[in-house]
């Protein structure tokens, strides 16, 4: 559907990736782990490698979590845009298609020490 | 004028007639089009203006003789409060937080409201509705004044009251309230009426000021609960404005049904998340708390809206489409949003903490399948982390909503223990949303809603995700107005003063 | 059946209007909650100018109310000696 208005209404998009000074957003989150209160919003470069994303900003802030300390990246199921999907550890998140504003998703099964009670 | 002093005091009906559809005329050398160009593009069709009618019958000059009582009636609270140290009456400084989110998001809107009645009172053509709207328009710049006057006792001696203006602008909480009545006031004159005097109005806003200025009165809070009565006693005309409204519109043509059933939907899903933090007030910021959220949602929300509904469902109305979303949610909400500004208190021009047992107690026992199961286990822990000197601070920020703009904080309506993650493309951009009838509100319009200023992204966008210099940018003083209430400086100050108030030493 | 209902302020003036309610309204029922008077009636509450005055013992303008008033649910009908909400049936 379109705008009601009296002349054509054309919205220009204001969080396109070439405004984000050569960096994009990516948007991560812990499966049924809810003490962080919303996916994590995380500031990358395209070429920063998945290792990289994984070990250093997002591992750092899950800690919180009892279950953070336990987690075994090599065992995580992942998803992107709410499908199955497997990471390539080495390799860009371009070449990974992780594009500006892509949400991944990850699960631990057996990690349950906050889980609804 | 020798207009003849009339021997008997009018009747409503006919003063009404005399001061209000009186005062209309026909435009003779410009066309109705030009003189009302904006009343047409959205496909409302009227037939008949003069069947606007207002229940009330108030006139101008009744208008300005009640309203200027409670002026004067609110003043004299206000000076007596401020005479007699009312700040130190409150129940405990944590109070104050339930003020700074009201200073911060709801007077700005009072102010904005003024706006779009101002502007809505041009453009439609009825004489009654322009009347009714310039009332409402004066009535919304009176609270916000009244508000900020009220308010500005607590500034004197408290942190977070002090850039209200910034905080509206830039807060990231704050842009929630900002952004809904951005799109309320860049509709059309007839969505407005739906989206603020309508569903805002009438749905929703006793939810917001009754059992919030009732929970003031709890708290000992004698200049809220003024101002929130004076405005409030504006209140029941606006809802009544709103009520007439939907059904002019109703009555007027058959064809007017899907149109205002459309923005019923979108602008009750718009109204429910925009109030959504009043739930945190309620259950967790009012140290004495009068009722709580579901209690009050079952009063206003059900038996209130439920009857409205039914009432509208002569002219084919049913109820908003998020309705049952809207219930699901009712128990968790006020959890979901505390645990979140808990976490981010680094960034919020207010203070939060970490509830007592009691506040845990009451929560549980009025909460009885939702507190103790989900959220009693992530409070414990953040208690725990605290007691090892190690405050819970989540600095990933937030995937924010981009319709509503709130951290996607919100679980599967069916499911509390997934975060409810939707998304969509359009035109090659990605776009992510808190809940169904958010997406549903984007995916109607979408070239309104990429235009959206995120200030999440825009943390990273504009500042390159330097946290200092945003905080400078928002008048956010670290270390003052942020963190946790314990061991604050508000708090060392309100138990130094109230020592001092109520002993000789 | 639905509840229409009206709230108002908790002070001198309105406690001979809130009398003169439960007078005119015999299924109204008067919930006396913090600083405020709430209201509730099945479906339809009648307000009399005449009734508020025998209470008072002054003359009295029904549009007084809006000092007091802090909200409503049902539609309202008001002329010069009274004032109604209601819902439809």
């Amino acid at each position: 559907m379109t705008v009601a208005a009296i002349k054509e209404y054309v919205g220009v998009a204001r969080d396109r990736v070439e405004t984000f000074n050569g960096k994009q957003l990516v948007y991560a989150s812990w499966d049924h782990h809810l003490l962080f209160a919303a996916p994590f919003l995380l500031y990358a470069a395209p070429q920063m490698s998945f290792r990289e994303l994984v070990g250093g900003p997002l591992a750092a802030l899950v800690q919180p979590d009892p279950d953070g300390a336990a987690i075994d990246w090599t065992q995580v199921e992942w998803l992107k845009s709410n499908q199955p999907w497997t990471p390539d550890f080495d390799r860009s998140l371009a070449d990974n298609g992780i594009g500006h504003k892509d949400q991944i998703r990850f699960r631990t099964p057996g990690l349950t020490s906050l889980a609804a009670a | 004028m020798d207009m003849k002093v009339a021997k008997k005091k009018l009747g409503l009906k006919e003063k009404y007639r005399l001061m209000t559809r009186d005062l209309g005329w026909e435009p003779s050398y410009r066309t109705k089009d030009e003189v009302f160009p904006y009343v047409k593009y959205e496909g409302i069709k009227v037939h008949d203006w003069d069947k606007w009618e207002d229940p009330f019958r108030l006139t101008m000059d009744a208008y300005w003789k009640y309203q200027a009582e409670k002026e004067r009636k609110f003043y004299a609270i206000i000076d007596a409060h401020a005479q007699n140290n009312g700040h130190l009456n409150i129940t405990d400084g944590r109070y104050l937080s339930a003020l700074k989110v009201f200073l911060q998001a709801i007077s700005p809107g009072e102010y904005a409201a003024h706006k779009g009645f101002s502007r809505v009172g041009r453009e439609f053509p009825g004489v009654g509705t322009q009347v009714a709207c310039q009332m409402q328009a004066i009535d919304e710049i009176r609270h916000a004044q009244t508000q900020i006057h009220a308010l500005s006792n607590y500034n004197k001696y408290y942190n977070g009251f002090h850039a209200f203006a910034d905080a509206r602008d830039r807060m990231w909480y704050n842009t929630v309230a900002r952004s809904f009545f951005d799109d309320a006031m860049s509709a059309g004159p007839f969505e407005f009426m739906i989206a603020i005097g309508f569903s805002f109005e009438y749905v929703l806003t006793n939810l917001l000021f009754v059992p919030f200025m009732s929970g003031a009165a709890y708290n000992g809070d004698m200049a809220t609960v003024t101002f929130g009565f004076s405005a409030q006693s504006d209140e029941a005309r606006h809802m009544t404005l709103g009520l007439e409204c939907i059904k002019f519109m109703l009555e007027q043509d058959p064809d007017n049904l899907p149109i205002v059933q459309g923005w019923l939907d979108k602008w009750f899903w718009r109204g429910f998340r925009v109030l959504g933090l009043v739930s945190t007030m309620m259950d967790y910021m009012l140290p004495k708390r009068v009722m709580s959220w579901r209690e009050a949602w079952e009063i206003y929300g059900v038996e209130n809206g439920g009857a409205l509904f039914k009432d509208l469902a002569r002219y084919g109305i049913r109820p908003p489409k998020g309705w049952d979303d809207a219930e699901k949610s009712i128990d968790h909400m006020s959890h979901q949003f505390m645990l979140g500004l808990y976490q981010w208190s680094f960034g919020t021009s207010l203070h939060s903490w970490i509830p007592s047992d009691e506040d845990m107690d009451w929560l549980s026992a009025k909460y009885p399948t939702t507190f103790d199961k989900y959220y009693r286990p992530r409070w414990d822990h953040i208690r725990k982390l605290a007691a090892e000197g190690k405050q819970f601070k989540n600095f990933g920020l937030a995937k924010l909503c981009q319709t509503c703009q709130l951290p996607v904080v919100f679980t599967e309506p069916d499911d509390p223990t997934m975060s409810c993650h939707r998304e969509t493309s359009y035109k090659g951009e990605k776009y992510h949303f808190c809940s169904d009838g958010c997406q549903h509100v984007f995916e109607n319009e979408p070239e309104k809603y990429v235009q959206a200023w995120l200030p999440m992204p825009a943390l990273f966008r504009e500042f390159e995700g330097d946290v200092g210099a945003w905080m400078d940018w928002v008048s956010l003083r670290d270390g003052q107005d942020n963190g946790d209430y314990v061991g604050s400086i508000d708090q060392r100050n309100f138990e130094q003063w109230r020592g001092l108030a109520t002993s000789n030493t | 059946m639905s509840t229409v209902f009206i709230a108002l302020q908790a002070n001198e003036e309105t406690r001979p209007i809130i009398e003169a309610i439960e007078i005119d309204n015999p299924n109204a029922v008067v919930n006396r909650q913090p600083a405020m008077v709430k209201i509730d009636a099945p479906n339809r509450l009648v307000i009399r100018k005449e009734t508020i005055e025998e209470q008072i013992g002054r003359s009295f303008d029904l549009q007084e109310l809006h000092i007091n008033l802090i909200t409503l649910g049902g539609n309202v009908s008001e002329d010069d000696d009274s004032l109604t909400l209601s819902w439809a049936e």
